[in-house]
């Protein structure tokens, strides 16, 4: 029963792990871009929310209406003045442009913020659950977030293969000299992927705020569960992130369960483990 | 005809550049005498981020292996001194190339793992494994933990009776072990393995149809750094006296700022982390007083440098008067009559 509620813990953790990861996974998969500044990113959205809701005097999740925008239109502005800069065959441009991203966000949040933790009030929402059984019970807010975290990968899932933008998306990412013949403008396609990434990162953003303590250091840690699931379910599948963020989420809840300082650890050698195994990931669509 | 011709290495800048680096060697090894405490400190320092990110650059600017977890080896060779002064009665600089032969020993098995990844994939799986030996640290009890422990009194005076003895002992330590890794990556790079090494950097693909072993040689590189990059954090350590997992195995301090150090230099050139570093103390030396604003600035000094001038300070300067500090070059010398 004890790991019965281990893997049902796992299992909604893991979804939280794939909403960090969604984003990641698009860009890489659209533009094999590694983007080292996504987990302060995240970070960042969960700030924006303090001042929306400040502001605005908005709860929580209704903060999103202008989390989202906010960060999409940063996003759209990030890839067109910086990282559009730096793709190309070699892989150092783009890692060090995010690397110093990163390092600013970071210090920027401490100098705003300072290093003083925070964490979202979102009321009765935070503490409710429902019961199954002696052992298990559900928190609304996990739940919450897993549904949230499938619908989003869902609707990006349809947006690749049902919309015109999603047949752009697929078409740079398989190459990009000949969606440039076709006439495609990957600059502005780049940059309406990473839009849409930072759109999903405010979500994730405002979910962790509401789950978690946060300050401006916490991103790193936040990235490499987010690149785990998206290495694990392999390059370019979302449905394939899903599955990373769970494998991950539940070998994190088995080792919270054996004992509480090997939660992460747990984590880190499930995903080495798989590696060693399939170095492509468990359902890779697209080659890297 | 053929042996008529020779290959040349040096030339008069790389003349000039020995000269100065023979002096800076005398000057600064006679620190002690002329330099204060916080002289001696902040060389050490700078010295250790010259040794650092010269390794990197060897790592990721020579054989292309860009990894962002090399703070897992100095966060190593910190515990394994520790470890072995603590636990095992090992005199401290003693332990320093200890810890240095056990970050190659580790590498091993570690880099048997990791070569299994390219690229992208190569490097996350290096910042993971940086996070699992983070992790297991905290989990070791008898090394304080979560939150890290100091190299108790008796130690830090078995080394030396007077306080003063000790600082001049570590700056020694790391002065010795910078130009050691420093003499260390001329030689090899003017060695036939680094002629492979070059080659690997300028492009992989003709290497590999050259002939050249390229898993093997990336492979011998990446022991080879690790092993370094080891013992120049046993000596990190053994300076601040203080080791916690955190600072141990920090992303920003051992790796962002050591690439970060060598793109503004200059990458895959030996002179490029030298000059790296002392634009990034210049920079600290000078704000110091603007607290983690100085880090932003950093920071988007690097992302400028990164798109304005990828080759770095010294790339600038190299292809602009063809410059090199040490004798790396490759010539074709026709015979004089004196050879002939």
């Amino acid at each position: 029963m004890v790991y019965l509620n281990a893997l049902i813990q796992g299992v909604l953790l893991g979804g939280l792990y794939a909403l960090f990861a969604a984003g990641l996974s698009l860009i890489f998969g659209v533009m094999r871009l590694v983007n080292i500044a996504h987990g302060d990113l995240i970070v960042l959205a969960a700030y924006v929310a303090v001042l929306v809701m400040q502001a605005l005097g908005l709860p929580a999740l209704p903060s999103l209406i202008v989390v989202v925008p906010v960060m999409a239109a940063l996003g759209y502005l990030l890839q067109r003045l910086l990282f559009n800069r730096t793709l190309g065959a070699d892989l150092l441009p783009p890692l060090l442009v995010t690397f110093g991203l990163s390092v600013i966000i970071q210090n920027g949040l401490l100098e705003a913020f300072t290093a003083d933790s925070r964490r979202l009030q979102a009321g009765a929402l935070e503490v409710a659950s429902i019961r199954l059984g002696e052992a298990v019970s559900l928190g609304i807010l996990p739940l919450l977030q897993f549904a949230t975290s499938v619908a989003l990968i869902a609707a990006l899932q349809l947006l690749f293969y049902r919309t015109a933008w999603g047949r752009a998306f697929r078409a740079t990412s398989d190459d990009r000299a000949v969606a440039e013949l076709m006439g495609l403008d990957v600059r502005h396609i780049f940059g309406l992927a990473m839009a849409l990434s930072l759109a999903v990162v405010a979500v994730a953003g405002v979910f962790i705020a509401i789950r978690t303590n946060f300050d401006p250091a916490i991103g790193p840690a936040r990235l490499i569960f987010g690149f785990e699931a998206v290495i694990i379910g392999g390059l370019g599948s979302l449905w394939g992130t899903l599955a990373g963020g769970i494998i991950l989420g539940v070998a994190q809840a088995i080792g919270a369960e054996l004992d509480p300082g090997w939660q992460v650890l747990a984590g880190h050698i499930a995903f080495l483990a798989i590696l060693a195994v399939r170095p492509q990931g468990l359902f890779p669509k697209v080659l890297s | 005809m053929s042996a008529a011709f020779r290959v040349a290495h040096a030339t008069r800048s790389s003349q000039v550049g020995l000269a100065l680096a023979s002096l800076a060697v005398v000057v600064l090894a006679l620190a002690p005498y002329w330099g204060g405490r916080e002289h001696l400190r902040l060389l050490a320092e700078i010295y250790a981020y010259v040794a650092l990110a010269s390794l990197w650059n060897l790592l990721a600017g020579y054989a292309g292996l860009v990894s962002v977890g090399q703070q897992a080896y100095v966060g190593l060779g910190g515990y394994a001194l520790f470890a072995l002064a603590m636990l095992a009665g090992v005199h401290p600089l003693a332990a320093v190339p200890l810890a240095g032969a056990l970050g190659a020993v580790l590498a091993v098995p570690v880099g048997a793992l990791l070569f299994r990844l390219r690229g992208h994939y190569f490097a996350i799986g290096t910042w993971v494994m940086a996070e699992v030996f983070r992790l297991i640290a905290s989990q070791v009890s008898v090394l304080g933990g979560g939150s890290g422990i100091s190299l108790p009194a008796g130690i830090v005076t078995s080394m030396a009776a007077s306080r003063q003895m000790r600082e001049f002992l570590v700056y020694w330590a790391v002065f010795a072990l910078v130009v050691t890794v420093l003499v260390a990556i001329v030689l090899l790079l003017r060695s036939r393995y680094g002629l492979a090494l070059t080659a690997i950097r300028d492009n992989e693909i003709a290497a590999r149809s050259s002939g050249v072993d390229v898993g093997r040689i990336k492979f011998a590189v990446y022991v080879a750094t690790a092993s370094g990059t080891a013992m120049v954090g046993a000596l990190i350590f053994l300076q601040k006296i203080r080791i916690s997992p955190d600072t141990a195995f920090s992303v920003n301090d051992w790796t962002a700022f050591v690439i970060f150090i060598t793109v503004i230099g200059g990458i895959g050139r030996v002179e490029g982390p030298i000059i790296g570093t002392a634009v990034f103390f210049l920079l600290r030396q000078t704000l110091a007083d603007l607290g983690s604003l100085y880090l932003m600035m950093l920071g988007a000094v690097a992302i400028a440098v990164m798109l304005k001038a990828p080759k770095g300070i010294w790339g600038l300067i190299a292809d602009r008067f063809g410059w090199q500090l040490f004798p790396l070059e490759r010539r074709l010398v026709k015979p004089t009559t004196r050879d002939a």
